[in-house]
């Protein structure tokens, strides 16, 4: 299947044609869309081996996975696309691990009368953000669906990497007196995406912060090995990240709600709608729990990487067999942070 | 943020904190119920019950306005939604609450109904142009602030000549209920609940301003002090409360002076008032009937009234038994009286009102505040664990 651009006759019109039931089909139009679109984009050596599977050699060591599927709406925000997404979802999921992220699939699901130019730009930025982050697509599938079966495009990436010898990165492994670390400002992805839905468009200059963050991970564990937990904090936000982290590793945490970093034009949507940050998502960030001992350098280490200017140490692990998160309010009060109970819905009056 | 991060401030709070704990009076408590959720909220989020004496105890109110819903009138909803296939808009609140037979807007839209949530009747508009085949319905709820922006939408509505735009209207008064808290026997013979003075509404009173609480400040004399939603604002109108009562005063007084003036917003009480009228009676969970505590639309708007529309009777339904969101409206128990609150009822799986809106003092309880009645309410989940099962 390499791309020579002389296999068919008429080439596919990627400006006005739009993806139909035959893009699925297994037949030479498939072909084609696999040929003209993915592999012409997404071309390395072992996507050309042109096999259902791709074949590669791997190092001794400890491996791991990670899926997630892409189901964003709207396709295009500010900051990024479902393309870029499924990179820097699946990258991250891999690298808070600890682990080198390796090798992508890409499994598409396409709905009837998607716009192939549409389908090219997000399969373009897909490329891109791959090959940014030097983790190539290695193989793939493609599904067409009925139109109304579906919502234009659907994308889901799987990811494998290699732990370094020595690594143990777990979300069980919190323990009371570490510290609780955050990488810069939270909520700007979900409220660049609300920005963008049909019903709720107001203007905003907040830009999704989606990002592949194993770079910035790479760094940070050279300089402290023995990091206890990382975990992106996506759906959910921050608040239901630590609750997850407290449950895992039946600890309590406090946090203080002036040291976890808001832009101030995350702080004024959120107010506008009704919606608290702590639980609005993000695509660019990580929180990472370490001993106390080990904060300062890892702070240190986080701020001078790109991804990481913003780094702020937001809280302490301590012991509470109730597992809650508490937060010191900016006000001078405490609270609960509790899990997101349902969607988070805006307040009416 | 401007205009927002200054009634915030950690610094005032401290100063305000100490001013309270210099003047509260020691020899006696100061039951203070807040009437609107979003001052139950504000409280709760911000940890201000902290930064009180022991002796000053909020009272959480009715002011709710998903909480006070009858589970009839959502009934009638769900009715509009699956029998007459009409395009249903609501507030996001709306959604989750749980109405008869464990259904609820949510569990109907994923089961086929065409339930769409709308930020503003504005989009509830714009969705009735957009399909001119269809009804569109727009469940309108809330005190005085919402109810001005369902005038302007029925007065478009008529401009543009939507024939397909219906509301179904639930909009409540909020002096009426305060009233109605005031004459209940729990409070006025029982002396069960205890309620010695009132922050009033803020957004509401920037509609209806300040002078319809003079009636009952004076006739049961309890001291109101309109207060704005920020935590610097309770705080505020905390002291402003307490001195009242240290002065055996019972005026009204307005703490939330940047927004509320006495008359209010007179151009919105004029629009409700050619739009609305006030029914006779209306059932609020919690309260029942409440006479004049409602307003219906008005006779010449009647071709946008769903009730007449759609020939909408009131379903009557029962609340989930054991669920005590009547009384916890009132002030007379608090989510942890409830034997549901915490182990059958949770935000995820919530069987009362209460439970569901960020504003309902269940929610609150549950989402910000159960550290500090922990040991309580553990013990009070095992003792109900076994009743409740």
């Amino acid at each position: 299947m390499t791309h020579t651009g002389k296999r068919f006759p008429v080439r596919l019109n990627t400006r006005t044609d739009k993806v139909d039931m035959t893009h699925g089909s297994g037949g030479r139009a498939m072909a084609q869309l696999v040929d003209e679109m993915f592999v012409k984009h997404f071309d390395n050596e072992l996507l050309r081996q042109a096999n259902d599977q791709a074949s590669f050699d791997m190092t001794a060591g400890r491996m791991v996975m990670s899926v997630d599927g892409h189901v964003i709406s709207p396709i295009f925000f500010p900051g990024g696309d479902i393309g870029s997404l499924s990179v820097h979802g699946t990258v991250n999921d891999v690298a808070m691990s600890g682990a080198k992220p390796l090798y992508l699939s890409a499994g598409f699901i396409l709905e009837e009368g998607y716009p192939l130019a549409d389908l090219e730009q997000i399969v373009i930025s897909m490329a891109k953000a791959a090959s940014d982050a030097n983790v190539p697509v290695i193989t793939g599938d493609t599904k067409v669906v009925e139109k109304g079966k579906g919502d234009g495009v659907f994308i889901t990436t799987t990811g494998i990497g290699l732990v370094p010898e020595g690594i143990n990165i777990s979300g069980d492994l919190a323990q009371p007196g570490d510290v609780i670390l955050i990488n810069g400002s939270i909520g700007d992805h979900g409220i660049a995406i609300m920005s963008s839905r049909e019903n709720l468009q107001f203007e905003t200059t907040i830009e999704s912060d989606s990002a592949a963050l194993h770079t910035l991970i790479a760094d940070m564990v050279k300089a402290v090995p023995g990091i206890h937990c990382l975990r992106d904090p996506t759906r959910g936000g921050l608040a239901t990240t630590l609750n997850e982290l407290t449950q895992q590793s039946s600890v309590g945490m406090t946090i203080r709600e002036d040291d976890i970093p808001v832009k101030p034009a995350v702080s004024a949507a959120c107010e506008l709608l009704g919606l608290d940050p702590l639980y609005v998502a993000n695509e660019g960030k990580l929180v990472c729990i370490c001993k106390k001992q080990d904060a300062e350098k890892l702070l240190h280490t986080m701020r001078a990487h790109p991804l990481g200017k913003q780094s702020a140490i937001i809280g302490e692990v301590i012991e509470d067999t109730h597992g809650f998160v508490q937060m010191q309010t900016g006000f001078g009060g405490s609270r609960i942070v509790d899990w997101l109970a349902g969607e988070q819905l805006p307040r009416i009056c | 943020m401007k205009y927002i991060d200054e009634f915030r401030q950690q610094s005032l709070a401290k100063k305000l904190s100490a001013s309270i704990h210099k003047e509260a009076s020691a020899d006696r408590n100061y039951n203070l119920m807040e009437f609107c959720g979003g001052h139950t909220h504000a409280i709760f989020r911000y940890g201000v019950q902290d930064l009180m004496p022991d002796n000053v105890n909020f009272v959480h109110g009715p002011g709710c306005p998903v909480c006070v819903l009858p589970i009839g009138r959502i009934d009638n909803a769900i009715q509009l939604a699956e029998d007459h296939d009409v395009i249903l808009c609501t507030y996001g609140d709306m959604l989750r609450v749980p109405a008869s037979g464990r259904k609820s807007l949510l569990k109907i839209k994923a089961e086929g109904a065409d339930v769409r949530m709308v930020y503003s009747t504005q989009d509830a508009l714009k969705i009735a142009q957009d399909n001119p085949h269809r009804q569109v319905v727009f469940f309108a709820i809330g005190f005085e602030t919402t109810t001005p922006p369902t005038a302007v939408s029925i007065k478009q509505a008529q401009a543009l000549g939507l024939k397909n735009f219906k509301v179904f209207c639930n909009h409540v008064l909020t002096p009426a209920a305060i009233q109605n808290i005031l004459e209940s026997p729990e409070v006025r013979d029982i002396g069960s609940v205890s309620i010695d003075g009132f922050f009033g509404p803020s957004h509401v009173s920037s509609i209806i301003g300040s002078r319809p609480y003079e009636f009952f400040a004076e006739e049961f004399q309890r001291p109101v002090v309109i207060a704005g939603f920020e935590p610097l604002d309770v705080m505020q109108s905390t002291l402003m409360l307490i001195r009242q009562l240290n002065e055996g005063r019972h005026d009204v007084e307005n703490e939330y002076t940047r927004v509320v003036s006495r008359d209010g917003n007179l151009k919105a009480q004029q629009l409700v008032s050619e739009i609305f009228e006030l029914r006779r009676s209306f059932e609020w969970r919690g309260l029942g009937l409440v006479p004049y505590s409602a307003l219906q639309i008005k006779q010449p708007y009647a071709d946008f009234d769903a009730e007449k529309y759609f020939n909408i009777t009131t379903i009557q339904a029962s609340d989930v038994k054991g669920c005590e969101c009547p009384s916890i409206l009132r002030g007379a128990k608090t989510p942890i009286d409830c034997k549901l609150f915490g182990t059958v009822c949770t935000p995820e799986n919530p069987m009362g009102s209460c439970m569901v809106s960020s504003e309902g003092a269940c929610a609150a309880y549950w989402s910000y505040g159960r550290f500090r009645q922990d040991s309580k309410i553990t013990e009070h989940q095992r003792d109900n664990m076994e009743s409740v099962a």
